[in-house]
C-alpha cells in the first residue's frame, strides 16, 4: 500500500516547525511504528536525518509512544496506543497526518517527541501512599472487597501516556489526576492522605494544564479506556 | 578478589556466607556494618536504570537517607521493561494452603534453573518473596482478589502449587507503578535527584573502585560526569543482542558491557530464556515480538497437526483426531505447564519436523496453536475473557485474528537474559563499590528462569537486598569529595567522547545502525538460540567478527551528536552488542553439557533431553575482559549443593 504521508518536523522548542511530505509503501502487516522505521531507513540511506518519535516497549503498554494521527491521539483503532496501529486500519486512506501531543504543559523536544515531565510533577505532589519499605504489616490482614479493587484496578491501568491530554480542547489532565487519585484513594491502605485530590489538582494548574469542561474527549482516546467517571468519584472526594 | 583456588584453576569467592540456610540472610544482616542516620547525608549514590530493581532500590536508599541520583534513558521510570511483565509474582505465602513453603519455592527455584544457580542466594530470595506481597499490597498495587476479599493466586509454569500473585495480565506495570510512586515521593522529598533521557556511557573508577559515571543527555547530547561513594546498575537484560526479543526496543546492554570492560566479571553470557509462547513473526519489517502470558498455558492447550499434510488447511478443518497434542503427550505429568526452556525446545521440535502453521520465515513455517476451545467450553467464555481479556485484545490488535474462534499461534521468542554481572552474595560485582540488581545481574535463576520470578527477583534486590549491602559497602567508605574534579573523570568522559566521534566518523558510510542489527541478531539467533553446536558457534564468532570489524568502517548516522539523536543511540548500543554476541558464543562453546536454556547438540539424551555434566560444569562462569575480546579469561565459581542434590530434571 502507498501512502502519501504529512509529518510534523521541528529541530527544538525554540523552532518554528512544519508538515514534510514523504511517501511509502508498505504492506498492511506493518505496525504504524514500524512504517515510520522503514521511512528512517529511507531517510538515512538518502544522507537525510530520521525523524524523532518516542517509542520503547511496542506491545501497548509503557505508554512511550504518543502520536496525533489525521487528528486522533493514538490513531484510530481505539482503546490501544500508537504503536498497536497497523497499516491495515488505514488500508482506506492514502493520506496521513502524523504530529506530536499538543499542549502548553508538554513543550516539544524535535519532530514527534514532547516533554512530558509535568505528569511526573503531578505524580511527585502526592500520587503515592507512604509506606516504608519493610514496614508493611502481612498483606492479607485487609481484606478489600473485589468490586473496590477491580475498581481501583480500573483506574491503576492508567500508563500516563497523556493522550488524555491531547485530545481535550482545554489541555487539562483531570482525567489522568482522577485515575491516580480513584486508584489509591478508594483502596483502605490509600485512604489516609485526605489531600490527594487537591494536591495534585493543584499540581495540575502549576503545570500548565487546563481545567475540565467536560467534552469527554480524553475518555474517547483512552488507550486503557479509563472512563470520565473516575473524575465524578474524584470530585466526590474534594468536596 | 580474584585469586588461585585449591584446584588450581583460578576461582571467585562469592563471600556466601556458611551454616544453616535458614539462618544466613539474618545472621548476615547482624554481621554487616551499618551507616548511622545523622551520616547517611554524607553518602553520594548513583542507581543506572529505573525498573523494579532500580526504583525500589532507589526509593529505599533515599528513604533512608542518603543522596541518591538515578538515570534511565527513557522520559520517565514509569516506562521501563519491568511495565510489560504480564504474569505475575511468586510468593511462599501458602494461602491456598497447598503445601508451598520458602523450602519448596527454593527448591523449585533451584531445580528450575538446572542446578546452575547459587544455593544462599535463591533461598534468600524465597524468604523474602513474602515481604515483597507485603510491600506491594500497602503501596496500592491491586492484586487479584477473591471474592473474599484475600488476595488471589494462581499456578504458573512450572510449579505444582499456586502461588502467582497477580493483577490482571499487567503485573510489572503495577509493581512498577508502586516502586515509581515510591520513588517519585523520594524525588519529592529530595533524597532522590533523577535524570531521564540520560543514558550511562562509561563507569569512573578511582583506584580500582567505583566511583561514578558518564552519562549522555539524549536531548542535548551533552556529556557530563557524575562522582559517588557507591554506583549500582540495574540496567535489565541483554535480550535485544538478538534484534527480535519481547525486550522493549530501547533494552540495551550498554551499561553493564562498558563496567564489564572495566573490570566487571561478566557471568553465563549464553544463558538467555527463549519463551515459548510469542507471536510468531510475520514480516521483514517487524521490529519486535510480542509475548502472550505464560499464564495462558494454564487453559490454552498446545498442539500442531499430526500430518505435514494438514499444515495449510485452517486450524477449524483439522479433525481431531489429527491434532498433536505434543506437550501433553511428551510431558504426561506437567503436560502444557513443563518449564520454559522444555515447553520451547519442544516447539521448535515440532517446527523442524516440518509440522509448523502460519507464515512462512525463510520458507519455514514457524508456529503452532495454542487453543482455548476446550477451556471455553468447560469454563465459560465470561471466565475465560475475565482471566485473559486483554491478552487475547492484544493478540487480536497484532494477528488480527480472534483467539476467542481461532487458535492463537505462538513460536518461542528471546525473553530474559539469566546470564549478567557476575555479583558475590552481596550484589557486588568484581569491582569494588560497583553493585548490579535485577536482570542485569546473573544471581539467581542458574541456567533457566521459572515464570514469575523475575519480578520476585528484581524486587528482592531492589527493595531488601541493595539497601543492606550498600549501606555496608558505605559503612567501611569515607564519603567521597564530590564537588571536586578528579583527572580519571575527566579521562572517561574524554574517551566517551573520542567513541561517539568514532560513530559519527565512520570511514565509509553505507548502511544504518538497524541493518547491521539485524544481520547480528540473525548469526546469533542461528547460532546461540534454542540449539546450540560447536561448529555453527565456531563460524558465527567469525561472522561476528568480520560483521564488527564492517560495523566500524560503514554505520552510516545522520544528524548531529549535539543534539537529540536515536539513530546515534541506537548505533552505540548495536556497538556493545556486537562485542558481548562474541562472548555469548565463547561462553557456549566452552560449556560443553546441556543444562536449562543451553542445549548443545551434542549433549542431548536419546529422549530428547538436556544432558548436564555436573562433574565438569557445575560451575557459574565468569568471564574477564582481557584487553582482546576473543581472549576472555575464564573464571570458575564452583556451585556447591549442601542442600540439594542435583537430579536430571523430569517433567514427564
Amino acid at each position: 500500500m502507498i501512502y502519501k504521508l504529512h509529518i510534523w518536523r521541528q529541530d527544538n522548542v525554540h523552532s518554528k516547525g512544519a508538515f514534510q511530505q514523504y511517501d511509502i509503501d508498505v504492506s498492511e502487516d506493518t505496525s504504524l511504528l514500524e512504517m515510520l522505521d522503514a521511512l528512517n531507513e529511507q531517510l538515512i540511506e538518502n544522507d537525510k536525518e530520521a525523524i524523532a518519535f518516542d517509542f520503547d516497549c511496542r506491545e501497548g503498554i509503557c505508554g512511550s509512544c504518543n502520536l496525533v494521527i489525521n487528528g486522533t491521539p493514538h490513531g484510530k483503532h481505539q482503546g490501544t496506543t500508537t504503536c498497536q496501529q497497523y497499516m491495515r486500519d488505514y488500508a482506506d486512506e492514502a493520506e496521513l497526518w502524523i504530529e506530536p501531543w499538543r499542549a502548553t504543559a508538554f513543550p516539544i523536544i524535535k519532530d514527534l517527541i514532547v516533554d512530558r515531565t509535568a505528569f511526573e510533577k503531578i505524580i511527585q505532589a502526592g500520587g503515592f501512599i507512604e509506606i516504608r519499605t519493610g514496614s508493611a504489616g502481612e498483606a492479607n490482614t485487609i481484606p478489600i472487597d473485589k468490586e473496590v479493587s477491580d475498581a481501583a484496578f480500573d483506574s491503576a491501568t492508567c500508563i500516563g501516556c497523556a493522550a488524555c491530554v491531547a485530545a481535550c480542547p482545554n489541555a487539562s489532565a483531570t482525567l489522568f489526576v482522577a485515575a491516580k487519585v480513584t486508584h489509591l484513594s478508594m483502596l483502605p491502605q490509600g485512604k489516609m492522605d485526605k489531600k490527594r485530590a487537591e494536591k495534585l489538582l493543584t499540581a495540575m494548574d502549576e503545570q500548565g494544564f487546563g481545567g475540565c469542561s467536560n467534552y469527554r474527549e480524553c475518555e474517547r482516546v483512552c488507550p486503557k479506556e479509563i472512563s470520565v467517571s473516575a473524575i465524578t468519584v474524584m470530585n466526590r472526594l474534594l468536596y | 578478589m580474584l585469586k588461585p583456588t585449591s584446584s588450581g584453576s583460578w576461582g571467585i569467592d562469592s563471600h556466601t556466607p556458611k551454616g544453616s540456610l535458614e539462618n544466613r540472610w539474618t545472621q548476615h544482616k547482624f554481621d554487616m556494618k551499618i551507616v548511622s542516620p545523622a551520616n547517611r547525608k554524607k553518602y553520594n549514590i548513583i542507581v543506572v536504570g529505573t525498573g523494579l530493581a532500580g526504583a525500589s532500590a532507589a526509593a529505599s536508599l533515599g528513604e533512608m537517607g542518603y543522596n541518591v541520583k538515578t538515570f534511565c534513558f527513557q522520559d520517565s521510570p514509569r516506562r521501563a521493561h519491568s511495565i510489560a511483565a504480564q504474569g505475575g509474582i511468586n510468593a511462599a505465602k501458602n494461602y491456598q494452603n497447598d503445601g508451598d513453603s520458602v523450602w519448596r519455592l527454593f527448591y523449585d527455584t533451584i531445580k528450575g534453573g538446572d542446578y546452575r544457580a547459587r544455593e544462599s542466594n535463591v533461598f534468600r530470595l524465597a524468604e523474602l518473596s513474602t515481604s515483597i506481597i507485603d510491600q506491594a499490597v500497602a503501596q496500592g498495587v491491586p492484586f487479584a482478589r477473591e471474592y473474599s476479599g484475600y488476595l488471589a493466586n494462581r499456578s504458573f509454569g512450572g510449579a505444582q502449587v499456586s502461588r502467582t500473585f497477580y493483577a490482571r495480565g499487567q503485573t510489572g506495570q503495577q509493581l512498577l507503578i508502586g516502586a515509581y510512586q515510591a520513588m517519585s515521593k523520594q524525588i519529592a522529598d529530595g533524597t532522590i535527584t533523577h535524570h531521564s533521557r540520560c543514558e550511562m556511557q562509561d563507569l569512573i573508577l578511582i583506584d580500582g573502585k567505583a566511583k561514578g559515571i558518564v552519562s549522555r543527555d539524549l536531548v542535548t547530547g551533552q556529556l557530563e560526569s557524575h562522582m559517588a561513594d557507591v554506583v549500582v546498575l540495574c540496567t535489565g537484560g541483554y535480550g535485544n543482542v538478538f534484534y527480535l526479543s519481547t525486550n522493549a526496543k530501547g533494552c540495551n546492554a550498554s551499561a553493564v558491557w562498558r563496567a564489564h570492560k572495566q573490570g566487571a566479571l561478566f557471568a553465563n553470557p549464553c544463558f538467555t530464556q527463549i519463551h515459548p509462547t510469542c507471536i510468531p513473526q510475520h514480516g521483514e519489517l517487524q521490529s519486535k515480538l510480542t509475548l502472550m502470558s505464560e499464564s495462558l498455558r494454564n487453559d490454552g492447550r498446545i498442539w500442531a497437526p499430526k500430518n505435514k499434510k494438514d499444515c495449510d488447511k485452517k486450524p477449524e478443518d483439522i479433525a481431531e483426531q489429527d491434532r498433536d497434542y505434543f506437550l501433553e503427550r511428551m510431558y504426561p505429568a506437567f503436560g502444557n505447564l513443563v518449564p520454559r526452556d522444555i515447553a520451547s525446545r519442544a516447539v521448535k521440535l515440532i517446527c523442524d519436523e516440518g509440522r509448523g502453521v502460519g507464515h512462512a520465515i525463510d520458507g519455514q513455517k514457524l508456529g503452532v496453536y495454542l487453543d482455548f476451545a476446550k477451556a471455553i467450553e468447560v469454563h465459560g467464555l465470561d471466565a475465560i475473557s475475565e482471566k485473559y481479556g486483554n491478552l487475547f485484545d492484544m493478540y487480536t490488535h497484532i494477528a488480527a485474528e480472534d483467539p476467542y474462534t481461532t487458535p492463537m499461534r505462538i513460536y518461542p521468542a528471546v525473553h530474559y537474559t539469566m546470564g549478567g554481572l557476575w555479583v558475590d552474595y552481596n550484589l557486588m560485582t568484581s569491582i569494588d563499590g560497583l553493585f548490579a540488581g535485577g536482570e542485569a545481574n546473573f544471581s539467581d535463576h542458574g541456567a533457566n528462569r521459572l515464570g514469575a520470578s523475575a519480578l520476585m527477583q528484581g524486587l528482592a534486590d531492589g527493595y531488601f537486598i541493595l539497601p543492606s549491602t550498600v549501606s555496608n559497602y558505605l559503612a567501611q567508605q569515607k564519603p567521597l569529595d564530590i564537588t571536586k574534579t578528579y583527572p580519571e573523570a575527566e579521562q572517561t568522559l574524554q574517551a566517551c567522547k573520542e567513541k561517539i566521534q568514532q560513530l559519527m566518523n565512520a570511514p565509509d558510510p553505507q548502511k544504518t545502525p538497524d541493518e547491521f542489527h539485524r544481520k547480528l541478531g540473525q548469526i546469533i539467533w542461528q547460532a546461540c538460540g534454542m540449539a546450540r553446536e560447536k561448529s555453527v558457534l565456531e563460524k558465527a564468532i567469525a561472522d561476528i567478527k568480520s560483521l564488527r570489524e564492517q560495523f566500524w568502517q560503514q554505520v552510516k548516522i545522520t544528524g548531529s551528536d549535539e543534539t537529540l539523536n536515536q539513530t546515534l543511540e541506537r548505533a552505540g548500543r548495536i556497538a556493545d552488542f556486537f562485542e558481548l554476541a562474541e562472548l555469548m558464543c565463547i561462553d557456549a562453546l566452552t560449556r560443553e553439557e546441556s543444562c536449562g536454556c543451553h542445549a548443545r547438540e551434542e549433549h542431548i539424551t536419546n529422549d530428547g533431553e538436556a544432558q548436564r555434566h555436573d562433574d565438569d560444569f557445575s560451575y557459574v562462569a565468569a568471564w574477564q575482559y582481557s584487553g582482546n575480546l576473543s581472549m576472555p579469561v575464564l573464571y570458575r565459581e564452583e556451585l556447591d549443593f549442601e542442600f540439594v542434590r542435583p537430579t536430571t530434571r523430569n517433567y514427564r
